[in-house]
């Protein structure tokens, strides 16, 4: 009986959604986690698999020798490579085409590679707005590569002794 | 003021009772505008996130207070797309229905005891009569829109409107009979003297059931259904975009302010103080209105969404049966000595 009289005021003075929204009330005070984006980011792998880029050597050389095994373990059929003879004697790349929008960025490209010419960066904020900016030439990716190169640098210095 | 009052002879009257609709409808607006951003505020904050906070003006952030103004202007620019199969007149009748109550029963609002548009007698009988005719700009936009989806949401909604909408009424003769009048005015009048002669005392049951009635009837969280994005997409505007969409967004969230300033008006006082000695006026009223449209947002950031039947249940075997008792010790209690404890 006396559970029963209980029950009746629990229910109608609403206790429950009362302690409910105390605790709601409670988060509203609460410090907020967001994280702000561009002024602010959470912390990445040096394995981070982003945008491809392709290296050189210190000397200014390019890494690439146009081996083509990034071309063959593509899962997805994204790199498109033509190879030529360059005019000092060596086997070069004419063309590495790498379309961003095919990728599914497994990083198979990073692992085939014999001299560590093609990488992937962390960088995640990059876009195109029209159609084929995410089609990336041999030009564009050693541009990248110039660009990040200490960053690159740095990354596979610390994942190093992991491989 | 004589000068224009010369100047436009006979027009006189329609332009300045024009003047007064815009003077009221034009803040509502705002109001309304601001509501979305304070809503995404306050429940961002209770999820430990932040809500918006990029878009100011003129280059500062103003922790986001332009992002009201920047959905304006997005919704305003976008495309009203018609469906195929839709009825076209009565899908675009639809929003006017939806938001022509809304803001008609603010006509006999009062701000304070002397800033009302029309202080009519049957002030009550208006707000009821005026707010149950939303109910058909949902039902005509979930039909025009000939989508399953739209067509469920607006039978939920038209359902559970219908159902609370008797429980409110019920709540609302509690009102009348502890305050002996249908006058909006002389109902916050007759409730001066300090918080405690407030009526949410006296008729505590009453204005619990009128706070989540009007949850339900304004189709807020925990309520929403008629909405219910998980299960019937956005129920009966499913179809609307553009404008279109905005318009019933503003209805709903103008007949949010509206609930809460009738909740104001017959259960805390209206612009009356809560201490005797302080002086009355606008700002108490727009105070409790800010409390009351908090609890709202409040309730949508804790309490899942009811099961229909569950709403069903609630409006019709628990809110009418509670108010019906409630009225019933009221109307005793007025044949007794204890008259004064509700009067």
């Amino acid at each position: 009986m006396l559970s029963r009289i209980k029950q009746f005021f629990n229910t109608f003075l609403l206790t429950e959604l009362l302690r409910g929204m105390f605790l709601t009330g409670r988060y509203l005070f609460a410090r907020k986690i967001t994280i702000q984006f561009p002024e602010e980011r959470t912390p990445m792998s040096p394995r981070f698999r982003g945008l491809h880029a392709q290296r050189r050597y210190p000397n200014g050389e390019e890494r690439c020798i146009a081996c083509k095994l990034c071309e063959a373990v593509c899962p997805a059929l994204a790199i498109r490579i033509e190879s030529g003879q360059r005019a000092d004697g060596t086997r070069r790349t004419t063309r590495y085409d790498i379309d961003l929008t095919k990728c599914i960025f497994c990083g198979f490209c990073e692992e085939a590679c014999p001299v560590d010419a093609i990488v992937e960066t962390p960088i995640i904020d990059y876009h195109g707005e029209r159609r084929g900016d995410l089609y990336y030439t041999k030009e564009m990716l050693l541009a990248v590569g110039d660009r990040y190169e200490a960053e690159i640098a740095r990354a596979k210095a610390e994942d190093a002794r992991y491989r | 003021m004589e000068f224009f009052q010369d100047l436009l002879g006979p027009a006189w009257t329609p332009v300045w009772t024009l003047a007064k609709i815009v003077a009221i409808v034009l803040p509502l607006l705002a109001a309304v505008a601001y509501l979305t951003y304070a809503e995404r505020k306050v429940i961002g904050w209770m999820q430990v996130r932040m809500g918006p906070n990029r878009v100011g003006f003129f280059g500062f952030k103003l922790w986001g207070l332009g992002q009201p103004i920047a959905d304006a202007v997005k919704l305003l620019t976008k495309e009203i797309i018609i469906p195929t199969g839709a009825n076209k007149g009565l899908f675009l009748l639809a929003p006017v229905l939806a938001i022509a109550p809304a803001m008609a029963a603010w006509a006999v609002i009062p701000f304070t005891d002397r800033l009302v548009l029309a202080n009519i007698d049957a002030g009550l009988l208006y707000i009821m009569a005026i707010t149950s005719m939303g109910v058909y700009g949902i039902i005509v936009a979930g039909w025009a829109s000939n989508s399953k989806y739209a067509f469920l949401g607006a039978l939920r909604s038209a359902a559970q409107i219908v159902s609370y909408e008797i429980a409110m009424g019920f709540a609302l003769v509690g009102v009348l009979m502890a305050a002996q009048s249908l006058n909006l005015v002389q109902i916050v009048q007759a409730q001066a003297g300090g918080f405690w002669h407030w009526y949410w005392l006296p008729l505590f049951p009453l204005f619990l059931v009128y706070l989540i009635a009007g949850v339900a009837e304004t189709n807020r969280a925990p309520f929403d259904v008629a909405e219910g994005e998980s299960e019937i997409v956005a129920g009966f505007h499913v179809e609307y975009s553009g404008m279109a969409f905005a318009v019933f967004f503003l209805a709903e969230y103008a007949n949010m302010i509206l609930v809460s300033t009738l909740t104001s008006i017959m259960f805390l006082g209206g612009w009356l103080s809560p201490i005797p000695g302080l002086p009355d006026g606008f700002f108490w009223l727009a105070a409790k209105v800010s409390f009351i449209l908090l609890l709202f947002l409040w309730f949508r950031a804790t309490f899942p969404r009811y099961r229909y039947d569950q709403i069903m249940r609630l409006g019709w075997k628990v809110f009418i049966p509670v108010t019906l008792v409630w009225i019933l010790v009221v109307g005793l209690a007025m044949q007794t000595p204890l008259k004064p404890l509700f009067h």
